[in-house]
This record gives C-alpha cells, structure tokens and sequence, in this order.
C-alpha cells in the first residue's frame, strides 16, 4: 500500500541499492539497503556525544577593535528571550534544541527496548512521537544559519568558528545517517522476532 | 494473534486481486493502511490499533481540509507584517538601522555576497510564498474534485513537505547575530516584531502541510473507488 495515494500494489523483492517508488504517484515506498538496524544505537551515541559537546561550547566567536563576543545555541536563546521576544526564543529553543535531543533520547530508548526481554512500556508510541518529531528537529537549518550569520558578520568583524560549529556538523552527519538507517518497518519486524 | 492471521489472509486475498493490471486503493477493498509503519490493516478492525505497530488507525486524517485551511490562513494573515515590520534592529556608532527580510536580502547582495542572497531571498521570500500558493492549488483542487495533473500535485506536495522547514533560516541567523553582536557601546543587534511573525509563517504553513491527507488528492478524483 502506498501511504500517499493509497494504491496497492505487489512488492517485489528488490536487489541492493534499488528503490521501489509507488507505480501511481511515484512516492518511495521502500529501499533495500538490508539490515541496518544495528547501525543505528552506536550512531545514535555518537551523535548524542556530539551533541553534548556542541551546546557545551561557543558555536561562533567575532571580534572587534579588541572586543569578543562568542555565543553558544542556549545562549542565543537566552539572549532572545532577555531581549523581549520570547515567541521567537521559544520557536528556537523547540526545533533547534528540543527537538533534536528529544530525537536521540527517543531513538536510544527504542533500540534499547528491542534488546530488554519484555516489551518495553509506551514503546509504539515512543516510535510514533519519533516519526512525528522529524520535520521539526532543525540542526541542519539552524548550522545553515549560522553559516550565514558568520559571512555577514565577515565584513565588519573577524569571526572565529569554534568546537561548537564542528561538533553541530558532526550532529548533523551522525543523525542523519542514523535516521536514513532506522526503518519503522524493520524495527517492528525485529520487535517482534526477538519477543 | 487471531487478528493478525486473518488480517493477513484478507491482503492475501487483496493481492490476488491486484494481479488484473487496474491500480485498486486500500480503503475500496476494506483495508487501511498503518500511517506509521504502512502495514496493511482491515478496516472493520481498525478500533484495536495497527496489528505490526499498535498505532492508531485512521481511514484518512481527521478533518484534514478544514484544519489545513486554517492554519494556511493563519500563516497568509502573518505574512503580511513578517514581511512589513522589520526582523532585525542594529545600532551601531554610524546609527540605527532596521532591516526588513527583504532589506537583508538586498544589504547581502550589495555587500558583494550573491550566492548568499540568493540562498536567503529563496528560503525566505520565495519558498514561504509559493507554500501558501501552492498549499492553496492542493487544497482548492480537492474541493473541486478536479483530476488535473494529479501525479504532479503529489509530487508538489512531496516537495512542499520536504522544503518547509529550511525557511526556519531566517529566524535561525536572527537568534545568532542577536546574541553574539553584544559589543556594548560599538554596536547591538535586536530582534524586531517582524522576527515572531515569520516564525509563526513557518510553523503555521508546516503545520498546514501536516493536517493536509495527500490522499485526499486520488481520493476526490474518484481514482480510489472500486470501479
């Protein structure tokens, strides 16, 4: 069944590295890159790691005439709120901090379970909240962003990257490939063979 | 595990049927489809949860139209003062300064970084515009049952979904330049009122793409009925 048009259709076996888009509205229906699943956690971890390191430190540094500033993802918010525009320093703090760590706690927590004996409670709609978060986890946007800040800043300032923009992008890297290898399908199939 | 065995007899039996080459729906032949994990459910038993997942099942999003058409309101009525009041306020030694988005766009290219302009002018001019438009032709086009170039408005929909959420960059730099250019007396940065109505633009229009069942699409063209 297609989940955008609501076709069916047979799926036939694919060989590796083929896609299977909808024979209607030709969206993906499934890949074959095999089993991935035990990619995922390490990567997870890692990007977890990452993570850490990236909200621990500066992103960005400028200084001018002998004056420095840096700031770090928390700190901006912080400064946005102080200044009077909560909205928007609620908006970051949801798709640029939230999100993202709500995602990699989440992720560990399901593939944790798949190795508990028992399954563990909220587990479905653990995986359901993951499936919902997705659009809204902005690391990328937001390293974007940054990148943009610091070319108009070049100008007038000397801007410095710090470990922060470095881990951000290992961040991104990491959960992007652990997102591409974690497949709700295959998670239930494994769930449901190893309970 | 009664459910699931005879949940898979009655795909089993739907397989078959696909064999003729007509393109047949779920919902024509009584099943559903999981939203989460796409497992094929029967629709007389959709109260007990997608039997692979345990996800709640619905034949199509709840009240998909009308929420759609409120939040793509919503988002239309902010896109006026996000893109009248200004997103940024600098003070500097030369003097105060306020940029709207397009303002900032312009400042880049002037400051000789065209690719950069050209990056922003398209995440935040051109793509928060033709989301609303073309959420608007989706939307409309259900209502008219219309069967005009229905695999491209899947696709339109598909990139829509897929390119909302980079027009955040806006709001993301805005955060950055705040708080980092704080150098006292030489110069300060402030976030405008501007800054909270392009967010609300960007958050409502992907909400909007969210509410809205791509389904719907084949659906009102009678392309999911049983013929």
């Amino acid at each position: 069944m297609c989940r955008e048009c609501d076709a069916l259709q047979k799926v036939p076996s694919l060989s590796r590295g083929e896609l299977l888009a909808c024979c209607r509205c030709g969206a993906h229906l499934r890949d074959s890159h095999g089993e991935r699943l035990h990619r995922v956690l390490p990567l997870t971890i890692a990007a977890g790691v990452c993570f850490v390191l990236a909200n621990s430190w500066p992103i960005v540094s400028i200084e001018v005439a002998g004056n420095r500033a840096s700031t770090s993802l928390l700190g901006a918010i912080l400064a946005l709120y102080e200044q009077g525009v909560p909205g928007v320093a609620l908006i970051v703090l949801l798709t640029g901090f939230v999100a993202p760590a709500a995602q990699l706690v989440l992720l560990a927590y399901a593939l944790s379970s798949l190795a508990a004996p028992h399954r563990l409670s909220g587990i479905s709609r653990i995986v359901r909240l993951l499936q919902a978060l997705r659009p809204w986890s902005m690391a990328e946007v937001f390293m974007l962003g940054a990148l943009v800040s610091l070319v108009k800043l070049a100008g007038v300032a000397r801007v410095i990257p710090s470990i922060g923009l470095w881990s951000l992008s290992a961040v991104i890297v990491l959960t992007a490939a652990a997102h591409a290898a974690f497949d709700v399908r295959g998670y239930w199939e494994r769930a449901r063979a190893t309970q | 595990m009664s459910t699931i065995e005879s949940a898979m007899s009655t795909i089993e039996s739907a397989m078959s049927t696909i064999e003729s080459a007509q393109v047949l729906s779920a919902s024509s032949l009584g099943l559903l489809g999981c939203s989460v994990c796409g497992e094929l459910n029967r629709a007389l038993e959709f109260e007990c949860g997608c039997w692979c997942c345990g996800a709640p099942l619905q034949q199509r999003k709840r009240d998909s139209l009308s929420r759609s058409w409120a939040y793509l309101l919503a988002a239309a009525i902010m896109y006026v003062p996000a893109n009248l009041y200004p997103v940024l306020r600098s003070r500097t030694v030369a003097g105060a300064e306020s940029h709207t988005i397009m303002g900032g766009v312009v400042a880049l290219w002037h400051a000789g970084s065209w690719p950069l302009a050209l990056l922003v002018f398209f995440a935040s001019i051109v793509v928060p515009l033709l989301k609303l438009l073309a959420m608007t032709l989706l939307l409309v086009s259900v209502h008219a049952r219309s069967s005009w170039r229905l695999q491209e408005r899947a696709c339109l929909f598909r990139l829509l979904e897929f390119v909302g959420r980079w027009s955040m960059l806006d709001i993301f730099v805005v955060a950055i330049l705040v708080a980092l250019v704080r150098l006292r007396s030489l110069a300060t940065i402030d976030a405008g009122p501007g800054a909270l109505a392009f967010g609300a633009v960007v958050v409502l229009s992907m909400l909007a793409a969210q509410a809205f069942d791509v389904r719907l699409l084949w659906d009102s063209a009678g392309r999911n009925e049983r013929a």
